[in-house]
């Protein structure tokens, strides 16, 4: 059984119509990833299974449970994490206010733990802790992201464009960060734009275009796609 | 009265609009939305603290005591009831919305307790104190405004940043779709701001009263506006605003009483708001406001 489910999936703005009829499945241990072009719901469906958004039909299942309709802030405790898009750090608090946000619905000794393990992956945050988040580079923030969602230790951790805007050397070593974190084992489903490194280290991927998607197959085979090299990959 | 004392007098009433101050900043800063309705929280704090002492016969601790638990629990009930359903509404709807519960607070009481002024008999009994040759006279009430208005703006400090509530207060006034994905509850956190901000108007209600003893529907009315106005030009959103833009009011308002016209000082107050306010926009501690296109 697959670990998230997402079935015949719509999700309306008011009269727009974001996403048609989406299906996927992301399995444990598995790195998936939506790829596709700007405005073709990759972010709404990431918010919809986060619980920010309400599905007008389709259903979503966790575990093995229908988690349409549980609200965002109940996600966290039933293990999982939404990394997402712009990477929305709280400015005004530090570096160690944003993890400890992170590990809200923990208890302390365990957020304590869960910090010591962020701050070995990311040595930065770690000399930045009392800096306030809003002073930090994009990079940093970015990171600063990646590190609250884990302080909950998801089982399912949502990344939605980690790399957008960063400097190419930033792009790559947040990517070594996924690598590691596939390592640890755990199950992650990516959005990204920069669909190369996307599918490079996916093990399976989805292509969504306009709300639908319209192909699916393992990373290293949709890299070698002619359509999805013409459409995502320059050539 | 000396200048001395006039400096008290104007700290004192400025801690009374820094106390009522906070409440609409807090509430502004995780709602976004204008709480008209928190001065006649004020009032019925007064009210409930009048009845307490005068009809029941209680210590005035335990009159201030019932008032806090009273107005706390208007609070939420007003949030739930009027401002929850419109959560995604315009903040034009909000804003009448908040007028109307205004209006409804003050007609209620008018209903319970008639239009009558009622003399509150001042929570602190004592005699005021004389230094000087009587040129710098301190009132027993003002000490203890002052004194709460500091203990306050202490434990208010310390709860937003120390405690998990308050650590996740600051985080939904900065993005509540965040804190959500954090595991926030917004709506617990909204419903918690409400409950502190009435419940330290109950408080301001009974600093109030306690120094200005005539009691009546319309008596949150004026300090509210000009408490808002004072977390406006300290900068709406900003706990040290609202101490600052307090203490400047009431002090400005007591000079202009004491040294230019009685009849005229709130227009002069709000002159030199208006003034401050064009040369920071922000107002004194707000951070600039970035529109979002
Ligand atoms: N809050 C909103 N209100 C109305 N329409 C929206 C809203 N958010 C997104 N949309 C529309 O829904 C569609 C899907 O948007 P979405 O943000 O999911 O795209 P995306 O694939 O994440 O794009 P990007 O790569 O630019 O982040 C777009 O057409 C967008 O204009
Ligand atoms: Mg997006």
């Amino acid at each position: 059984m697959a670990m998230l489910a997402v079935s015949d999936l719509h999700v309306h703005y008011g009269s727009i119509h974001a996403v048609k009829g989406v299906s996927f499945e992301v399995d444990e241990g598995e790195i998936v990833t939506l790829i596709g072009a700007n405005g073709a719901g990759k972010s709404t469906t990431l918010n919809t299974v986060a619980g920010l958004l309400k599905p007008s039909s389709g259903s979503v299942e966790f575990e093995g449970e229908g988690i349409v309709g549980v609200p965002a802030h109940k996600m966290v405790s039933r293990g999982i994490a939404l990394c997402p898009e712009g990477r929305r750090v709280f400015t005004e608090m530090t570096v160690r206010e944003n993890l400890e946000m992170g590990a809200f619905s923990r208890f302390d000794d365990e957020a304590r733990e869960s910090r010591r393990r962020i701050y070995e992956h990311f040595p930065r945050l770690k000399e930045r802790k009392l800096q306030s988040a809003g002073t930090l580079s994009g990079g940093e923030q970015q990171m600063l992201a990646m590190g609250r969602a884990l302080m909950s230790r998801p089982r399912l951790l949502m990344l939605d464009e980690p790399s957008m805007g960063l400097a190419p050397i930033l792009v790559q070593e947040i990517f070594d960060i996924i690598k590691v974190l596939r390592e640890t084992g755990a199950t992650i489903l990516l959005v990204e734009q920069n669909a190369r490194m996307a599918l490079s280290i996916a093990d399976r991927a989805y292509v969504l275009e306009t709300g639908r998607i319209v192909k699916e197959g393992s990373g290293a085979d949709l890299l070698k796609d002619d359509d999805v090299r013409k459409a995502y990959l320059g050539g | 009265m000396g200048f001395l004392s006039n400096v008290v007098n104007g700290i004192s009433l400025g801690s009374v609009y820094a106390i009522i101050a906070l409440g609409y900043t807090m509430v502004y800063g995780i709602a976004k939305m204008l709480n008209f309705a928190h001065g006649d929280v004020i009032m019925v704090g007064g009210y409930l603290s009048f009845i307490s002492m005068v009809y029941l016969g209680l210590h005035p601790v335990f009159a201030v005591l019932i008032a806090i638990c009273g107005c706390t629990v208007l609070g939420i009930l007003i949030e739930r009831l009027a401002y929850k359903p419109l959560r995604e509404a315009s903040s034009l709807d909000v804003l009448i919305t908040a007028i109307g519960v205004s209006y409804l607070l003050q007609n209620l009481a008018l209903l319970i307790w008639k239009s009558d002024p009622k003399v509150y008999p001042s929570v602190i009994q004592a005699e005021p104190l004389r230094f000087f040759e009587g040129q710098l006279i301190i009132s027993p009430v003002s000490l203890v405004t002052v004194l709460v208005n500091i203990l306050i703006m202490v434990g208010l400090t310390l709860f937003t940043t120390r405690t998990r509530m308050g650590k996740a207060m600051r985080a939904c006034s900065e993005d509540k779709g965040a804190a959500q994905l954090m595991g926030i509850d917004v709506d617990k956190t909204i419903s918690l701001t409400f409950a502190i901000g009435s419940g330290l108007a109950a408080i301001a209600g009974v600093l109030l009263c306690s120094a200005y003893p005539t009691l009546m529907p319309t008596t949150g009315s004026m300090p509210g506006i000009k408490a808002f106005t004072a977390a406006v030009v300290g900068g709406i959103g900003s706990i040290p605003g609202a101490l600052l833009g307090g203490l400047l009011l009431g002090v400005a308002e007591i000079f202009a009483k004491a040294y230019i016209s009685t009849q005229f000082s709130d227009a002069i107050v709000f002159a030199v708001l208006i003034i401050v306010l064009l040369v920071r926009p922000s107002g004194l501690l707000g951070k600039p406001v970035n529109v979002k296109v």
